[in-house]
């Protein structure tokens, strides 16, 4: 008989006092007690309607079931069956948009923690297991990725369990993409991206960094090499500005620029030969996952006031609810329904050399409300006129999107891409009009989440292997 | 790991280097730069290409021992590798239908300068090139832009080499007894780019500038090494580092170059007072 209670198990997390200061996790994960406890929640449905929200198809009942018997190898084996990044996913996922959404016990209480038995349970093998993976026989086909992140890795690690051998570009010194720049250390601990990176090399997949494809070769050139798919998972590509005066000033960021800083060159550690500006007072503009990440790391930097600045009110905020009360709970304070329209900046005219010129003092927000929806059914924000107000601020970080890197494109020749530069593909199998060349992720999707990255992997693998053994 | 293959100090402050990377090699072209990093802890520097041979898979770079990454990469040896050696990015300099051409090189911006001025050359383009620097003990590749070059103009601070002044001198003076070029190519301090820029404007001669602001991915990823040029945000690493000087906000340029100068500071006096402890011992 299944545990009735209506609520979730609580994860432990780290007291928001403490934490805000602090780059380590944020979430502790649950102990046995608390793994196996949530597992007895699960009514271990026959249709299994959790899965049908799984963009990787992680087959959950069946995991949950062995967590349930204490058997977390066993649980482990059955992610691993389907997941290329079990910690990741366990962590970053938005479950409860997901999986737990179709949860039967989220009618009448909360959804079984799925995540949170995910994560519990690839922790537990990094842990204690020393089971390396099996590398399959080869099939002696070569597949070429291009990109690390996500999206990457997922069709990588696929593909290499089916005996292919695959080669995975990566443009920057260290393999991961968005999980090693993007997503910070407190969210998701870098040693856990490296540890299921180690995972696919031990199945057989090359990681070979500093190569930008192209610049340093191109699509055309990786056939040319023997390979005989390429699928490029090359992310998101160039911040967004606003387009307002002043943000060229000293102490503005892209939240890609702020993040690397900290996440890829450790730039929070004083030890880092990567420097970052120390700001007192953080505006963060923009209101996604990204946002709220820059917004939690310039509190941990040491800023006494930091702020999300958003033009739709928190209905319409775009982050994940849990990310937005993890904020919320460590000081982060939250400026809606105002938009910059100007940053300012400091100017000695008496001393042209004066450092602090074109440094940051402030940004100008006018107030908004909302008013009637518009064809995407959201309520479009509408300025208040003469609502103008200076937020005193010394650094502002710009996190409104981005535009997709004109690297590859630009080098391949019939590569169809969208109105906004994303790469056009088949839906069902991530094909692009280029042949045997395949695609997914943020460079098809513009910004998306990590996981609906996993799954274009997914697809994209499955569509390749059919290509290849059809030819 | 990139293996350095020579080693050859240009001057006190200035080294060159070939570097093992064959996949850079085989695409470099002048105009693009590299980013590398030193160790497993360093930061990313990006360096415009000086050089390349293609048949020996090695890229030359010349740099100037300004804080404390390119110390810790002016204390290498021949023989020794560095972590990361990733290129070639940016677009390469154009050169296409150009006849008559002067290249102005500043300080350490000669060794990127001079690669363009050999390709113009070799493809049958009148180089001139001016060439600046504060006195003679810190001029480099002096040689080099003479066999490159139909007219060679040096140009010292202090007039302890070539002549006494500043290149925009030389420059307007070229310009004004009569020389016609259909592009001027400047590679230096910003400050320098601004003031060339100031002299070409007035005879209304297109002029092309290399930017090398603060970068960290150098792929198109992080918008760290954004420029205001034609009143458009632009970035160096995808849309540079070439950009047309008649559009390029210099002032904007140099404020943002100096936001980590006090990191910058520290971080090389301590690296010194490490790598001077190190030869003590």
């Amino acid at each position: 008989m299944a545990d009735m209670s209506l609520k979730k198990h609580e994860m432990p997390t780290q007291d928001p006092k403490l934490r805000a200061h602090n780059f380590s996790e944020v979430a502790t994960g649950y102990t046995e007690e608390l793994a196996l406890a949530e597992a007895a929640r699960c009514l271990g449905c026959k249709n299994m309607p959790c899965v049908k929200g799984c963009p990787v198809k992680i087959h959950i009942p069946a995991f949950i079931e062995k967590v349930r018997e204490g058997d977390f190898e066993g649980a482990y084996e059955i992610i691993s069956q389907a997941s290329s990044l079990p910690a990741v996913c366990g962590r970053v996922c938005p479950q409860e948009t997901q999986c737990e959404s179709l949860c039967i016990r989220g009618i009448k209480g909360e959804p079984v923690g799925i995540g949170r038995l995910e994560r519990f349970v690839a922790d537990w093998h990094n842990e204690h297991s020393d089971k390396a993976p099996v590398k399959p026989q080869s099939n002696g086909h070569k597949v070429a990725i291009v990109g690390s992140g996500p999206a990457g890795l997922t069709c990588a690690g696929d593909l290499a369990r089916l005996g292919y051998e695959v080669t995975v570009f990566e443009a920057l010194h260290l393999a991961g993409g968005v999980l090693v720049y993007g997503i910070p250390e407190f969210r998701l601990p870098k040693a856990i991206v490296k540890k299921e990176v180690d995972t696919l090399k031990a199945l057989g997949v090359k990681v070979e960094t500093n190569m930008i494809i192209g610049k340093t070769l191109t699509v055309d050139e990786l056939f040319d090499m023997g390979f005989e798919s390429v699928f490029i998972g090359s992310g998101a590509g160039l911040p967004r500005f606003m387009g307002i005066e002043g943000e060229s000033l000293k102490g503005v960021y892209s939240a890609n620029e702020f993040l690397t800083r900290n996440n890829l060159m450790k730039a929070y550690k004083d030890s880092s030969s990567t420097p970052i500006l120390h700001a007192q007072k953080v505006a963060v503009v923009g209101g996604g996952n990204v946002a709220m990440d820059a917004a939690r790391t310039a509190l941990r930097l040491g800023a006494e006031k930091v702020y999300i600045v958003y033009r739709r009110s928190l209905d319409e905020l775009p982050a994940r609810r849990e990310e937005v009360e993890h904020a919320m709970e460590e000081g982060v304070e939250f400026k809606l329904l105002n938009n910059p329209v100007k940053i300012l900046g400091y100017r000695n005219e008496a001393d042209r050399r004066d450092p602090k010129n074109g440094t940051v003092i402030g940004m100008e927000c006018v107030k908004m409300e909302l008013g009637e929806p518009d064809e995407s059914g959201r309520r479009s924000p509408v300025e208040i006129k003469d609502s103008n107000f200076v937020l005193d601020v010394d650094s502002v970080i710009i996190s409104i999107g981005t535009s997709p890197n004109p690297l590859i494109k630009d080098t391949t020749e019939g590569l169809e891409v969208n109105r906004r530069g994303g790469i056009v593909v088949e839906e069902d199998t991530g094909l692009t009009s280029r042949e045997g060349v395949f695609a997914g992720g943020d460079a098809v999707t513009g910004a998306a989440t990590v996981i609906l990255a996993m799954g274009a992997g997914k697809t994209a693998a499955r569509a390749i292997d059919e290509y290849i053994s059809s030819k | 790991m990139y293996k350095i293959l020579t080693k050859k100090i240009l001057n006190p402050t200035v080294t060159m280097m070939e570097i093992e990377a064959p996949f850079v090699a085989a695409k470099a072209q002048a105009g693009q730069f590299i980013i590398l990093r030193v160790d497993e802890e360093g930061e990313r520097i990006p360096l415009t290409i000086a050089g390349y041979d293609r048949a020996a898979g090695s890229v030359k770079i010349i740099f100037q021992i300004v804080g404390a990454s390119t110390a810790l990469l002016g204390a290498k040896e021949a023989g020794d590798y560095i972590a990361d050696f990733a290129g070639p990015l940016g677009r390469p300099t154009k050169t296409e239908g150009l006849r008559k051409v002067a290249v102005v090189g500043g300080g350490v911006g000669c060794a990127i300068a001079l690669p363009v001025a050999q390709k113009l050359f070799e493809q049958g383009c009148t180089v001139h090139s001016v060439i600046g620097f504060r006195n003679r003990d810190l001029v480099i590749l002096e040689d080099e832009f003479a066999a490159a070059s139909e007219k060679l103009v040096l140009m010292t601070d202090d007039g302890s080499a070539g002549r006494q002044g500043l290149v925009t001198q030389a420059l307007r003076e070229l310009i004004e007894s009569g020389e016609e070029y259909d592009e001027v190519i400047a590679i230096g301090p910003l400050v320098m780019m601004k003031f060339v820029v100031a002299v070409t404007k007035e005879f209304g001669i297109k002029t092309t500038v290399s930017m090398n602001p603060v970068m960290i991915d150098g792929t198109g990823m992080c918008g760290g090494c954004r420029l205001t040029v034609g009143g458009k945000v632009k970035f160096a690493c995808v849309d540079g580092p070439d950009f047309d000087g008649f559009e390029v906000d210099f002032d904007e340029a140099m404020e943002r170059a100096s936001i980590y100068s006090d990191f910058e500071h520290h971080r090389y006096e301590d690296t010194c007072n490490l790598l001077n402890k190190e030869g003590a011992q």
